[in-house]
C-alpha cells in the first residue's frame, strides 16, 4: 500500500558563484514515501517549471549509489538521515509527513558553490592529478598470482578503492578536511605492490595539494567515516599519516 | 624539510608528539600528587616534592616541559585558524553530535580552559615555590633532611577554600575529556594504528583520560572530605 507524505523544503538558492545565496521555502504534496529523494526533487522542480519559477539546481547522475555526482547536505547531514547511503539512494520514506527539510549544498573553501547545491568538486580531480595514480603502463592483465598479494591487503585496498569521491567527507567535516579522500586514495595503491615504487613522491604530492587547495587539517573527530556513503574506514587516515611522515623523513 | 612545519600533516605532528610529551608530565606528575592523600603528616609528599626539585634529570626537564606547553598552545591556534578558512559558511542545520563527539570537535575549548586552569594553578604553586616564596613553605626537617613544607601549602588551599576545590576538580575534569580524545588522536596522527590498533587505543584513551580526571579530582576531594 503506497503512503504519501507533504512537506515543507527549505532549501539554499543561489544564482552565481559570485551572487549572495539565500534559502527559499516550497511545499511539495503526496510524495510516495517509495520514491527516492532526487525523484522528490524532480517533482519539485517540475512544479517549478509548471509556475515559470527557475527549478533549483542539483547534481545527480547515475541514481544507483556508484558515481559519487550527487550531494546534498540534508537536515544537518551529508546524504541525509540515512547511513552508508548516497543522496540518490535515500528513501523518502526516511522522512514523516509534515516535515521541514533543510537541503544546503557542500560547505567548504575548497568547494565553492557553482549554482544553488551544485559544488565544484574539481578539487579532487586535482589532486588525483597530483599523484593518484601508477605512472607506468603495466601492459595487459598479469598472469594470475605472478605477484603475491596476501588477502588482508587486497580487501582493504579494495575497500580503500570503494570511494566514490562523493565529497561527503569533507562535507561532514568541522574542519573541511579532504583527509579521508586523499588517504583512501593513497591507501588503494600503497597496499599493493605496483602501487609502493611512487609511494612516497605520491604522499607528499597528493597532501601538499590537498592544503594548496584550501582544505582544512585532520582533528581525528571521525566524522567522516560515519558519513561516508562508502563506509571509508580512518584507518586509512593513519596509513596516510604513516606514508607522508615515512616520506618526508626520509627526504 | 622547509615547509613541514606549516603543512597540515606536519602541524598535526608537532600537535602529537608534544602532546604525549605532556602525557608524560601529567603522569609523572598525578603519581607525586597522589602522595598528599597517603600521609597525612605531608612527610610523604614532601619528600617527592623535594625530590622533584633537586633531581638533575628533572632539572633538565623543567624548561623543555615548558616549550612542550608553548609549542602544543601556539600549533593549536596556527592549526585551528587553518581549520577555520576552510569553511568560509557555515551550515545553517548541522546535526554534528550524530557523527562526532563533542570533545572531538572542541578540542581548542577544552585546551583553552585547561589553560586557564594552568594559569591559576602555576600562580598557586610553582609561583611561590620557585619565585615569591610563602611562609607556609617554611622549612621543615624529614629524615634528617631539611626541605621547604610545600604540603602545608597545598593542604592549606584545600583545605581553607571549598571554591579552589571545585576548580582542581574541575580541571581534572577538563583535562580527562581533552585526554580522551588525544591520546588515541596522538598516535593516529603518527600513523601508529590500524583496524586492530584503533580501537585498542581509543579504548586505552578513555581509560586513561578517567584515570587522569579522577586521579587528579581525588586530592581536592580528599582534602575537602577529611579536614
Amino acid at each position: 500500500m503506497e503512503k504519501t507524505i507533504n512537506l515543507t523544503l527549505k532549501i539554499w538558492r543561489q544564482n552565481g558563484p559570485k551572487e549572495k545565496g539565500r534559502f527559499e521555502t516550497y511545499k511539495v504534496n503526496n510524495i510516495s514515501t517509495d520514491s527516492s529523494f532526487l525523484e522528490m526533487m524532480d517533482i519539485l522542480n517540475e512544479q517549478l517549471i509548471n509556475e515559470n519559477k527557475e527549478p533549483v539546481a542539483f547534481d545527480h547522475d547515475c541514481r544507483e549509489g556508484i558515481c559519487g555526482m550527487c550531494s546534498l547536505y540534508i537536515n544537518g547531514r551529508p546524504h541525509g538521515p540515512d547511513d552508508d547511503v548516497t543522496t540518490c539512494q535515500l528513501h523518502m520514506r526516511k522522512f514523516k509527513d509534515g516535515e521541514t527539510v533543510t537541503i544546503e549544498p557542500w560547505r567548504a573553501a575548497a568547494f565553492p558553490v557553482i549554482k544553488d547545491l551544485i559544488v565544484d568538486r574539481n578539487a579532487f580531480d586535482k589532486i588525483i592529478a597530483a599523484g593518484g595514480y601508477v605512472s607506468v603502463s603495466t601492459g595487459g592483465v598479469p598472469d594470475a598470482n605472478a605477484i603475491p598479494i596476501s588477502k588482508i591487503d587486497a580487501d582493504e585496498s579494495m575497500d580503500s578503492a570503494s570511494c566514490i569521491g562523493c565529497g561527503a567527507c569533507v562535507a561532514a567535516c568541522k574542519n573541511s578536511s579532504a583527509m579521508l579522500f586523499v588517504s583512501a586514495k593513497v591507501s588503494q595503491l600503497a597496499l599493493l605492490p605496483q602501487g609502493r615504487v611512487e609511494a612516497k613522491r605520491r604522499a607528499k604530492a597528493m597532501v601538499a595539494k590537498m592544503d594548496e587547495l584550501g582544505f582544512g587539517g585532520c582533528t581525528n573527530t571521525g566524522a567522516c567515516e560515519v558519513e561516508c556513503p562508502k563506509n571509508i574506514s580512518i584507518t586509512n587516515i593513519a596509513r596516510l599519516n604513516r606514508e607522508y611522515l615515512k616520506a618526508r623523513f626520509a627526504e | 624539510m622547509s615547509n613541514f612545519l606549516t603543512a597540515s600533516i606536519g602541524r598535526k605532528f608537532i600537535m602529537s608528539i608534544s602532546g604525549l610529551f605532556l602525557m608524560m608530565f601529567i603522569c609523572v606528575h598525578l603519581g607525586i600528587n597522589l602522595l598528599l592523600i597517603f600521609d597525612d603528616s605531608g612527610n610523604l609528599f614532601n619528600q617527592g616534592a623535594h625530590f622533584m626539585a633537586t633531581n638533575p634529570l628533572i632539572k633538565v626537564m623543567e624548561p623543555l616541559l615548558g616549550l612542550g606547553f608553548i609549542i602544543h598552545i601556539i600549533w593549536s591556534f596556527l592549526l585551528s585558524y587553518q581549520n577555520y578558512k576552510a569553511r568560509p559558511v557555515g551550515y545553517a542545520q548541522s546535526n554534528a553530535s550524530y557523527s562526532s563527539t563533542w570533545a572531538s570537535r572542541n578540542m581548542l575549548i577544552l585546551g583553552a580552559l585547561v589553560l586557564v586552569f594552568l594559569v591559576l594553578h602555576i600562580m598557586n604553586f610553582f609561583w611561590k615555590i620557585k619565585v615569591s616564596g610563602d611562609p607556609l613553605l617554611e622549612h621543615v626537617l624529614v629524615n634528617g633532611e631539611h626541605m621547604e613544607n610545600t604540603y602545608a601549602l597545598v593542604s592549606d588551599l584545600f583545605i581553607n577554600s571549598a571554591v579552589y576545590g571545585i576548580i582542581y576538580i574541575l580541571g581534572g575534569i577538563l583535562l580527562g575529556l581533552h585526554l580522551g580524545h588525544g591520546f588515541w588522536s596522538s598516535f593516529q596522527t603518527l600513523g601508529l594504528a590500524n583496524k586492530v590498533w584503533l580501537a585498542r587505543l581509543q579504548f586505552v584513551g578513555k581509560i586513561f583520560a578517567v584515570m587522569v580526571a579522577l586521579g587528579f579530582s581525588i586530592i581536592p576531594l580528599y582534602f575537602l572530605i577529611k579536614f
